[in-house]
């Protein structure tokens, strides 16, 4: 009888053990998904700072350059090809009257167009069509591989699309964003053409630049 | 009195209606810009206005060996062009083709189109039939025929 009880309380105190070993791990569990959640925000910061400047290209004047020959300068980065017939030209011309706004500044600020068509965009071809934009503007090139490189270390993402009645049967899609890099190479912020006048982008570059 | 105001009707209809005919579809602003390098698309972009419910179903032009009409795909960060067959016009909605949108693709350029030409585009519609526009060639840089003005 006495034994009985004794084994009637463990069996209550084995319960109740457990019981608060599930409530240790829900309550547990619980914070722990808690802290994930907030360090979610940061996580994606890691991701924009992921974009790099990593490249070793041919530039529109035939030399090989890395991402060191434009290091302190501000850096503003678009991929496009020249058999586009919208979109980069337009953005080109944006960079242009941007790059214009900047004055005296210009000279502390690489202008880049890097193509995701090194087939067709020689550094011949590149360099026609980069000095009809600007004559500070940048034109690189390279093997499929060497772009597919840097436009990995940017995170954008380029596509090829059969299309019968384009030139050469293919048109390129890709993302239509200017890259703006810090004079280390670290990613600054990244701008879109139709998002704000050429006016407006060169004041927020320019005070970036100055540490406003 | 019944007799003339029938008069005046039919008068007023028949000098109205090849107006009517002729304004149902209106093509302005008709512009592209100047080509960068040689062999290369060019995008040409307008304004199309119509009264009545139509459809654009092709485009040609003497300076180019096809045209294309081109939508903008926006998927994310990605734009992609995509080619559309025909173009609805729907009643009174303005249509515009600008740059980083809809614009019209000209491709097989036999010679490079110079700033400050201009070329006839041919815009056939399923009901107003055809429609000849001069398309001015601005320069590489330019965002619209207004600017100038703006």
């Amino acid at each position: 009888m006495t034994s009985g009880k004794t084994t009637h309380v463990r069996r209550i105190r084995y319960g109740l053990w457990f019981l608060v070993t599930i409530a240790a791990l829900v309550i547990g569990g619980a914070y722990f998904v808690r802290t994930i959640g907030v360090r979610e925000p940061p996580s994606v910061t890691t991701g924009e700072a992921a974009i790099r400047s990593e490249f070793s290209l041919i530039d529109h004047n035939g030399n090989r350059v890395t991402e060191a020959d434009f290091l302190g300068r501000w850096q503003l980065v678009f991929f496009g090809f020249t058999h586009c017939p919208d979109v980069c030209p337009t953005t080109l011309a944006y960079m242009a009257n941007v790059l214009d706004r900047f004055g005296g500044e210009v000279e502390r600020v690489a202008p880049i167009f890097i193509t995701v068509d090194p087939s067709r965009d020689t550094p011949e071809v590149m360099a026609e069509y980069v000095q009809a934009f600007h004559p500070k503007l940048v034109g690189l090139t390279g093997s499929e591989a060497a772009v597919a490189a840097a436009a990995q270390s940017f995170r954008v993402y380029y596509e090829r699309m059969e299309e019968e009645t384009a030139p050469d049967g293919y048109l390129m899609a890709h993302s239509g964003h200017i890259y703006l890099m810090t004079p280390e190479g670290r990613f600054e912020d990244v701008f879109r053409e139709a998002d704000q006048s050429a006016e407006d982008m060169a004041v927020d570059v320019l005070a970036r630049m100055n540490g406003k | 009195m019944m007799k003339i105001l029938i008069a005046i009707v039919v008068a007023l209809w028949a000098g109205a209606s090849p107006t009517l005919a002729e304004e149902s579809v209106r093509v302005s602003d008709a512009w592209a810009r100047a080509s960068v390098l040689a062999s290369r698309p060019v995008a040409s972009y307008l304004t199309i206005e119509s009264a009545v419910e139509d459809r654009l179903l092709g485009v040609t032009t003497p300076v180019a060996g096809h045209v294309m009409i081109h939508a903008v795909e926006k998927d994310g960060d990605v734009s992609r062009m995509k080619h559309i067959e025909t173009l609805e016009v729907p009643t009174g909605e303005r249509i515009t083709l600008a740059p980083g949108g809809m614009h019209l693709m000209l491709m097989g350029l036999q010679d490079k189109l110079s700033e400050g030409t201009t070329f006839p585009m041919t815009l056939s519609f399923e009901n107003a039939g055809e429609i000849t526009v001069e398309v001015s060639v601005l320069g590489i840089a330019a965002e619209g025929p207004r600017e100038v003005s703006e």
